[in-house]
This record gives structure tokens, sequence and C-alpha cells, in this order.
């Protein structure tokens, strides 16, 4: 092994070869000794302020946004949490009317969904928008009004969503929603609307978020931030986002068959027409078992940091428990099926599933033996954060190895919807989730509150939940194999569970208590402030512990290691002096570095919005747009509709403005360019990223058609004649020559000349072609005698030409957006962000409608 | 009201409770999967406690024990090779078990189909010929040591059938037939439940096995075979008025969804009640069946098992409501 200067261990040197040829000598810069300017703080203080009054609603700084959606998560665990306990009293005794059966099927639904949707997904996804920029040491996350609207349309949607049950409409089929109970046949009233209306939008919020955070892990690191040296909750996000952008597709596409059939009678799960029940479990259970992980690994990603400051000491096995995220990301993909081990599955496939659900379990244990090793490398300190760890460790422990149990076909098929799934399912969650989520409140306070939390309180508030736990959902292992179902509104008396159901009720008032005790704790010492924190109270070495205002970091640190304030002590006095990037505002408006994905290279500088009404406006105006599709005014919805669509165009409009300024000196010398477009863009990223998502909404479709004719084939057609499939491919062909032709022509315009009406005039060729080759389609079959209504063949072609159609009308509003700017001399030439994201989401439809015809069309079935 | 009707009879104290069902095993389906079981627990504590220890250890553990716990090595130890060999283990056993419990069906089993109901159970039994040669509801008679098919079918929505002593649950799924293998080896009454949520009083829809020597179910089977001529003689003796019970039952149009045979009651959209007065339970497997509970039932349905299809005859007066149940009970 070479002994040079430029060989050394993992985390202590800069990486040997350059990612994009940025010259890592230019990093021995920093910190630099001359001293700033004058005023440049106050100018980045300017900046950066936050609107004051009721224009604090438009504010979309990081700092408040993470806040609101931290505490509205939080405000749903709390009603969640009150539905569970009206729950637990129902079931203190046998034939108890404490709860009306209806609406006890609708607090457990509800229950399920809140905790899931409303609380658990969005909690992780808001402390990732909290922490992620201060950790990352960007300026904020690269798209604060994406945020801003991911926030708002789930704030608006998820309270409106909630009420549902104040009125008794809420859902009552259960969080998972199976048909046929919830088809129009068993469940007439619009509760199952409110669910599936309701948590498809707040669907789109979290992959609003997902993308977010994608592009802000992977484009705005602090330079030197490496891969090897992120954060681990930054990889537990990264990990998590992606598989947001894989998982929630699947659950928005059964959501939305699941409408159609009801409002449409497109029968996808009706056996009698050639729909299959099953289908919707395969699709939701895509969704459903990854979205276990998906809250867990954030969870696990806090666990990693604040053992490591719990014990004062790096995190034992960094590589490893990035490894052990990603395998879980991929494993968790391959599982989903153990939910329905029941439904009788060939055994191939269990043994599959069985064998997948237990190679799962391998990555826990690698997460938990290296937080163990940590703890043991160094020195406990038992602050409260240091006790829900442990406590953690032991409740996820025991929850994983009940994991293990049901993943044993045999052992499943007995407890499976038994009590002893309720047992097993909260205790990884409430392990795994929600306390590291504790743990992390009490140990981040510090960047959001005046004041810290009370130790004292604290240590009574963890002992309380740690014992209210164990009391409730212990017994419950055994309540379940005594032969008690879940999603019970009652049971009977004299089957030997009326004690342990007692039991476990006194155990959810403990666990309350606890919470309680918590509020307490917040109201006396929560001090909300975005600039005047109380700091590191716990002493982590990371840097969202750096000095900050509502800029982040006042510059932006040069990383070298993966605990920076433990390495440098200086750190933080040069970060607050400026001595390191980007000390001021180099163009005088918001912006931050953009970093090579990999090495963090410092590549460009990206100028960000700033405070919008617009974001709020499109979330409400959403939000309005699939309540008023559930019950029903469909007037008022479409109104909402446009205006929600008109808003995001608004707030787009100043996103892509022309700028004078080219280039700018981010400190040192080291001069950068300013906004650009192409691979390097981080808009280029967040585009590809969406059309991952559509991408994954048509493969689902396209399995939803395949599985329908493997089930009942006897119901299928034939595909119309094969000439029609040749010309409506050669239209498609036609399409993707002018998606490609429109940038094309704009790229051949020399700088600052006008391109004329010839770049936007072929985007919009390109999309009117689209439309035709959907038209020959959709009326090709409707010319064979395809119909919707009568087959699963005919509800799943035109659904996937249903969802080419809406992707087209939006290729179409891209297009004359597109028009409007070009004659608004917008267009600049050569390169254009617009004009990049419109051509190549006209590129992307055509493909996608290649793919789905050939395959209805070509495949068994079609031909 | 409803309360008192319950928990009055030891039939259903009995069939349930200590000790938990699937660890009490009463044929060959459900026994490997008890010891299973027990290895499970066996392991889940045993490796709980290696956690709890080395947290300990990780506290206040002597100096070179949490020096071995505090690098990678032990991560690789105790995180990955420990229990990739645990899991291993299990793996091929679940699996192997897996394949014995699912063992393919002969197609000469006794053949019963089970069919799910919102919020009961239809159970027919078929003949060689796939005919169905006998009807119940909420109650299914097995033979002792012969392997039986259960065909499990839904009418409405999904539900799931279980009866923890003798097997593990299977789904009911409209549009399908699945298929689960019963053995028991001993007689006995168990008890079974729909595990799958199913709306409404899903949590009052159960039902009652009984396993029966081989020769008690061949004539157990015998006097329930359709078409079998009514028995002769005198009809049991019941307290009340029998015959004003047949006149009101038919007169207040239950014979629409219930059928009992000889009569003209010929409804299918309800359980049959041709057996009724031998029938273990009322309400599918919530109620024990005698004089009290069945006009219970019948008068007040609604209080007892809210949602469910039947409608509370409370028009009728206690004496009406007695005598149909009078002649319900005749149905043996």
């Amino acid at each position: 092994m070479s002994s040079g200067p430029l060989a050394g261990t993992a985390t202590g040197s800069p990486p040997r070869r350059s990612e994009t040829g940025f010259d890592h000598d230019l990093y021995r810069r920093f910190p630099t000794s001359e001293p700033r300017p004058e005023g440049e703080l106050e100018e980045l203080e300017r900046i950066w302020c936050a609107p004051r009054g009721w224009e604090l609603l438009t504010v979309v700084n990081n700092n408040y946004v993470g806040f609101f959606y931290v505490a509205t998560a939080f405000l749903f665990f709390l009603l969640a949490g009150i539905l569970a306990l009206g729950m637990r009293v129902q079931l203190a005794a046998p034939l108890l009317e404490f709860l009306p059966q209806d609406t006890y099927n609708q607090f457990f639904t509800m229950h399920g969904t809140v905790m899931m949707f409303l609380f658990a997904v969005p909690m992780v996804e808001a402390l990732g928008v909290m922490l992620l920029p201060q950790m990352l040491a960007a300026r904020d996350l690269p798209f604060p009004r994406l945020s801003a609207y991911a926030f708002w349309a789930y704030f608006v949607g998820g309270l409106c969503f909630f009420a549902s049950i104040f009125v008794g409409l809420a859902p009552d089929g259960g969080w998972f929603m199976y048909p046929p109970l919830t088809s129009i046949a068993y469940s007439p009233e619009i509760n199952t609307d409110f669910w599936l209306l309701g948590i498809g939008f707040i669907e789109i919020s979290a992959i609003a978020g997902a993308i977010e955070i994608i592009v802000g892990v992977l484009r705005t690191r602090a330079p030197g931030m490496t891969l090897d040296r992120m954060p681990m909750f930054a990889w537990a996000m990264l990990v998590f986002a992606v598989m947001i952008v894989i998982a929630f597709p699947s659950v928005i596409l059964c959501t939305l068959l699941l409408e159609i059939e009801r409002a449409f009678n497109w029968p996808f799960f009706d056996p009698t027409r050639g729909g299959d029940p099953l289908l919707w479990q395969h699709l939701f259970w895509f969704f459903g078992h990854p979205e276990v992980y998906i809250i867990f690994l954030p969870a696990a990603g806090l666990m990693s940091m604040m053992v490591a400051a719990v014990a004062r000491t790096p995190l034992v096995g960094y590589r490893l428990n990035v490894l052990a995220l990603v395998a879980t990301g991929f494993i968790s993909f391959g599982v989903w099926a153990h939910h329905m081990f029941a439904t009788g599955m060939p055994r191939v496939s269990t043994g599959y599933f069985s064998a997948a659900s237990m190679a799962v379990s391998l990555p826990a244990g690698i997460q938990v033996f290296c937080w163990i090793a940590t703890l043991a490398s160094g020195r406990i300190r038992w602050t409260t954060p240091a006790l829900f760890i442990v406590g953690s460790i032991v409740i996820f422990t025991m929850g994983g190895l009940t994991g293990v149990m049901v993943a044993m076909v045999p052992f499943d098929w007995q407890v499976h919807d038994t009590y002893f799934i309720v047992a097993h399912l909260h205790y990884v969650l409430l392990g795994g989730m929600v306390f590291p989520m504790f743990a992390a409140f009490y140990y981040w306070i510090g960047m959001t509150s005046a004041r810290a939390l009370s130790e004292r309180l604290g240590k009574w508030v963890f002992g309380l939940m740690f014992a209210g736990l164990h009391i409730t959902f212990l017994p419950m292992h055994l309540t379940g194999m005594m032969g008690m179902p879940r999603r019970v509104y009652t049971y009977l008396p004299g089957r030997g569970i009326e004690t342990l159901n007692l039991v476990s009720t006194i155990g959810a008032m403990v666990l309350a208590a606890g919470v309680l005790l918590f509020l307490i704790d917040l109201a006396r010492n929560f001090r909300f402030t975005a600039d005047d924190s109380a700091g590191n109270v716990y002493g982590g070495g990371t840097l969202e512990w750096l000095p900050t205002g509502l800029y982040s970091a006042r510059s932006i640190p040069v990383v070298k290691s993966r605990d920076p304030l433990w390495d440098d002590p200086a750190i933080g006095r040069d970060v607050a002096e400026g001595r390191y990037l980007l000390p001021n505002s180099a163009t005088g408006l918001r912006e931050t570095i953009i970093t090579s994905p990999v090495n963090a290279e410092p590549q460009y500088l990206q100028l960000m919005p700033g405070p919008s009404p617009y974001p709020l406006g499109a979330a409400v105006f959403t939000a309005g747009f699939f309540l008023a599709l559930t019950v029903q005014a469909y007037a008022f919805s479409a109104t909402s509709g446009v205006l929600a669509v008109a808003c995001v165009l608004r707030w787009l409009w100043e996103t892509d403005r022309p700028i004078r300024q080219t280039h700018a000196d981010i400190g040192a010398g080291i001069t950068v360019p300013i906004a650009i477009t192409g691979p390097s863009s981080h808009g280029w990223w967040a585009l590809n990223v969406l059309m991952v998502v559509m991408g994954m909404i048509a493969l689902m479709g396209v399995f939803a058609y395949l599985y329908l004719y493997g089930i009942h084939p006897e119901v299928w057609i034939a595909a119309p004649p094969l000439w029609q499939t040749g010309a409506i491919t050669a239209l498609l062909a036609l399409a993707l020559l002018a998606g490609w032709g429109a940038r094309r022509l704009l790229a051949r315009t020399p700088e600052g000349e006008y391109p004329g009406q010839g770049p936007w005039l072929t985007a919009a060729a390109g999309v009117a072609v689209l439309a035709g080759a959907l038209y020959r389609d959709w009326s090709g079959w409707q010319a064979a005698g395809l119909d919707p209504a009568a087959t699963g063949q005919g509800a799943t072609v035109f659904m996937l030409l249903a969802f080419q159609s809406f992707c087209v009308g939006v290729a179409a509003v891209m297009a004359l957006y597109l028009g409007y700017r070009s004659g608004r001399g917008l267009l600049t030439a050569p390169a254009n962000v617009t004009m990049d994201v419109v051509g190549r989401f006209i590129s992307y439809c055509t493909v996608q409608g290649l793919a789905t015809t050939l395959v209805v069309r070509l495949l068994p079935g079609g031909g | 009201m409803a309360e008192e009707l319950f928990g009055t009879g030891g039939v259903l104290e009995a069939i349930w409770g200590w000790p938990p069902p699937m660890l009490d095993p009463a044929g060959p389906y459900a026994a490997p999967v008890t010891t299973l079981a027990w290895v499970l627990i066996a392991i889940g504590l045993v490796v709980t406690a290696i956690i709890v220890a080395a947290l300990y250890v990780a506290w206040r553990g002597p100096e070179r024990w949490r020096r071995a716990l505090g690098g990678e090595r032990a991560v690789w130890i105790g995180g990955i090779a420990f229990p990739a060999l645990v899991l291993t283990a299990l793996l091929v056993w679940g699996l192997m078990l897996t394949a014995s419990l699912s063992s393919p069906i002969t197609g000469t089993e006794r053949r019963i189909r089970v069919t799910g109901e919102m919020w009961w159970f239809r159970v027919d039994y078929l003949g060689p010929d796939g005919a169905v040669i006998a009807r119940d509801a909420n109650e299914i008679h097995l033979p002792v040591g012969e392997p039986v098919v259960l065909e499990l079918r839904s009418a409405d929505v999904i539900h799931s059938f279980w009866v923890p002593h003798l097997s593990g649950k299977k789904d009911m799924i409209p549009g399908r037939t699945t298929l689960l293998r019963l053995e028991a080896d001993r007689p006995g009454r168990w008890g079974g439940v729909c595990a799958e949520y199913c709306g409404g009083p899903h949590a009052l829809m159960g039902f009652v096995a009984v396993t029966h020597e081989p020769e008690a179910y061949r004539r157990w089977l015998a006097g329930r075979m359709i078409g079998r001529p009514r028995p002769s003689g005198e009809p049991l003796a019941v307290a009340g008025d029998p015959a004003l019970g047949r006149q009101l039952f038919m007169d207040s149009g239950c014979g629409a969804c219930h059928r009992v045979a000889g009569t003209q009651a010929n409804g299918l959209a309800g359980p049959d009640l041709t057996h009724l007065g031998s029938r273990l339970t009322l309400g599918a497997g919530i109620l024990p069946n005698h004089r009290g509970t069945l006009i219970g039932w019948i008068g007040d349905s609604q209080s007892i098992k809210p949602g469910n299809r039947m409608p509370s005859y409370d028009r009728l007066s206690a004496e009406q409501l007695d005598a149909i149940a009078a002649w319900l009970e005749q149905q043996t």
C-alpha cells in the first residue's frame, strides 16, 4: 500500500480523483485569514429574513416550514393516539358500549391511517426538511417552495381528512382498505372516498418532499462532504426518499383504481367481471411493506447520530450501517406478499417471501449491533435521549424477533390477523420510530427552541412511556395466541382474554400519561425561535450544531471528516466569522452552493426563491380539488383544480428568470457559474426523479393488466389490428423527434438572440402529435369492442390510456406555458431550464405511451 | 339485556380459554406449529436477554468486555453471523414444515364447502360427486383421524377461516376457492372465528368445529342427509306451543331467508335452520343455544349483534317468541 501524501484513512484525506475537475487543493485556502468586510452578515440577515405577521404564511425557509411540518405531524400523532385510547377503553372489558360498532370501526381505520399516512411518513419527512439543510450546511433545501407546497398540502388535506370523523363520515374499511369490502356494493357511502382521495392526495405531498430530499442530499452538501462523510441521517433520508419514489406510486395507483371502480364501475377488483380482489392486496402491500421501512430507516439514521453523541465517540461500523440502510431498502421491496400468506398463494411464492422477510432482519441486526458497539466503545451519559435510545434498542429488538416469528409461514398462518400482530407491529413501530423520535425531540430541540427540555421531566416521560408500552403490548402477544382477532370492536366474555385486555388498557393509559408529561414539558420549556436557539445541549459533532441563523451557517465549511465539530474545535468560530465558502451573498439574492453528487465538489451557485403565497395557494386549491371530488361538488372541484395549476405556474414564473451575472465568487477567489442547465443542474435531477415516479405508476398499471390476464384470461378479447399499432408507434416516434428538436432549435440560437417562435411551436406540435396517437389508440380499442366497465381487460387498458391522457394534458399545459414565456421574451438562448423541462417531459410521455401501447397490444391477451 | 345472554352456557367457555388454542393442538396440522411456536418463543426470549445483557455490558461491563463489544468485530459476530445462522436454520425448518402442512390434496378426501357470508358461515357437506349432501351453518362436524378438505369461498367480501386448535387460517376470497386440509386427532369442540376484517359486526362472527369418532360421525352425517325422510313418530317434546310457533314462523316471513327442510320455508339468504335445535350456538358462534338465547336472538338480534342482516322481531310478544323458539328447538 502506498504511503504517499494522498493515501489516507477513509475519512482523513481528500478523495484522490476529482469528480468534476475541481482542484481539491483549493480547499486548503480555508479557513481564510483575512478579515471579512463590514456589513456582510447584516446583508445575509436582510436577504434571509422571514416575513412578519400574516405574511409568515408565505414563508418558505426550512427553519420555519420544517418546524410547522414537525408540529403538524406531532399533532396527528396525538390525535391518532386519542383514537387509540378510545379503542382501549372500549376493549377494557367484554361487550362494552363505550364506542358503538360503526364508531369503533371508524376509529381503528383512522388510527392506522392517520398514524401511517399523517404522522409517521410526514414526521420523518418533516424532520428531514428541518434538519437536513443544517446538517449539510446548505442555506436551505434546493426547492424551498416545493417544501412549502408539500407542507401546506399535507396540513390542509390532513386536517380536512381527519375532520371526517367528527361528522361520522370517516372511512371504516381498515387502513388497508381491502376491496370488495370497500367497493361500492359494500361501502356505498362517501366514507371510503374520503380515504381514497384524501390519502391519494397526501401521497402527492410525500412524493414532492421525497424529490426535494433526494436532490437536497445529493446536490447541496457542504464542499468536501463526500458520500462517505455524510451524516447517517442524510444517508437514511436518501434511501427513504428513493423508497418513497418507488413505493408510493403503487398506492397512488391502487387508490385511483378503486376510486375509478367506485365512481365509474370499472371492475378492477370485481371477480365476476375479470377483476380480482387480490390485485389490490399486491399493489397495496408493494407499497405497504416498504412503508414500514420508509418509517423506520430515517429514525434509524437519527439513532445512529444520537448514539454517537450520547457515547461521545464516532459511530462504530459507519459503512456497515450504510450498507444496512441500502440493503433494507432493496430487500423491503421483496417482502410484500408476507401479508398474504393466508390467501392460498403457491408454496414457491410463500417460500420466497418467507426467506426475504427473514433476510430483511439481517440489516436491522447490523444496525442494532452497531449501536450497541458504539455505546460500548464510548461512555454512556444517561441523558433523556440516551434513555430513549437504549429503550428503543430493546423494544425494536423484541419487535424484530416477533417479526422473524411471523416470517415463518406456518406460524404466521396461526397468528396472522390476531392481536399477536398488533403487538408485533407496535413493538416495531414504537421501538423503531416513536422512541427514536422522542429521543430526537430532546436531542435536536436545541435547534429550534430557545430553551432545552427538562432532563428531570424527561426521565419520567421515558419511564412512563417505556413501562406503558410493555404493559399495553406485551400481553397482546398472548391475547392473540388465545384467539383474539384484530379489528374487533368487542369480544365475548368467558374466553380467557378479559384480564389481558384490561391490563392492555391500563398500559395504554400509562403510555398516554408519558406523552402528556412530554406536552407539559413542551409547554414549560419550548420557546420557538428560528435563529436564537439553545444550541448543542448534548454535544453532537455534526454540522447542524454550527452557529446558525435563518441563512443556516454563515459561511459553508469545507468538510474533512464525519464529525467535523469534534475533529476541529475551531470550526464553529471560523464559520461564524465567515472564513469559509460563501461568507456573504454573492449575488445579493438567496443562494446556495450546488455540489457534485459523490465528492461534493462545488459546481455552481443556485439562486433560491424567497417567500411566496403561491405554494400555499396551490396547496389549498389542490386540497379543494380532491375534497370537493369526495363530496361530488364537481364544479367547485374543477375550479379548484384550475386555480391550483395557475398557482403552480405563477410560482414557477420567477424561478427561471434571466440574470445578467453569470459567475460568482464564493470566497477565496473561487469562482463558479450561476444557474446552469443540463445534467449537472439540480432541476434536471428533480425532473428525472419525477419521471421515475410517473414511470412507476405506469409500470404498476402494466402489472395490473398482466396480473388480471393471468387470473381471468377468459374475458380477454383480441387487440385491434397490427397496422394500427404500427401507426401509433410512428406517431409517437414523431413526437419524440419534436421533443428533441425543440431543444435543438433553441440550442442553435446564438446566445442573447431571440429564438423566435420555432422552439415552442415545435414542442406544441409534439404534444399535438402525442394527443393524436392517444386518440388513435383509444378509438382503436373502442372499435375493437373493448368496454372499460365490462371486463378487467377493458378497465386496465382504458386506465393506462387515461393515465397517458393525464400526462399528455400536463404536457399541453407545459407547452402553452412555454409559448407564453417565449412571447414575453423569457425563452433565453441557447439553454433554458423551462425549455429543458418541457422538451424532456414530452419525450418522457412518448416513451411511456410507446411502452404501454406495445405491452397491451402485443403481449399475452393482446394478440 | 344483551350481556346477560352471553356467557350463560358452558359451551363457549369450554372451547376457548386457557391454554391458548394454538398451543393446545388437536390434530396433525396444528401440532407441528405448536412445537415451532415454542421454539420461536424460546429463541425470542434468549435473544432479548442477549441484547439486554449486551447493553448492560456496554454501560458498566468490565473494560475488557466493553472493548470486545465496542468494535466492528462484534457487529460481524452479533449482527451478521449469529442471526444468519439462526435464520437459515429456521428458514429450512419453516420451508419443510410449510411443505408438509400444505401437502398436496389427493382428491379422495371428504370435502366440506364453507362459505363466508356477512357475518356467518354457510356449511355444505359434499358427496363424492361434488353434490351437496347436507346443509348446515356456523358449525362444522369432522371425523377424527381422517383428512378433510375444506373448500373455502366467500359470498361477499373477504373473510378468513380459523380454528386454531386444528390448523392455521386461510382466507375466503370472492371469486376464488381456497383449499384447507384439516385433520382432527380426538373428539371435541373447537372454537373458530373469522379472522379477516369484514366490516360491521366482524367481531361477532364465529363458529364451532365439532369432531367425532368415525362411527359417531357416520351416524351423525346419515341423520343430516338432504332428502332423508322426516323421522317418523312424535316430534321432540318441548315446553310451550310449537304448533303456534311454526305458524308464526311462516307468517312472519322467516322462510324468506331461512330454510327448514320439509316445510315451505326455503330461503337461502340466511343460515339453514333444519337442524337448529341441535346446534351448539346461535348468532354465528356467539351465544350458547337454549330457549332464553333463542328468544333473545329472534326478538332483539340487532342489539346482540348490531348490524347483522336479521331484523329484530320486537313486534312479537314474549309468548309468540317463546312459541317460535319452541318450534325451532324441535328442529334437530
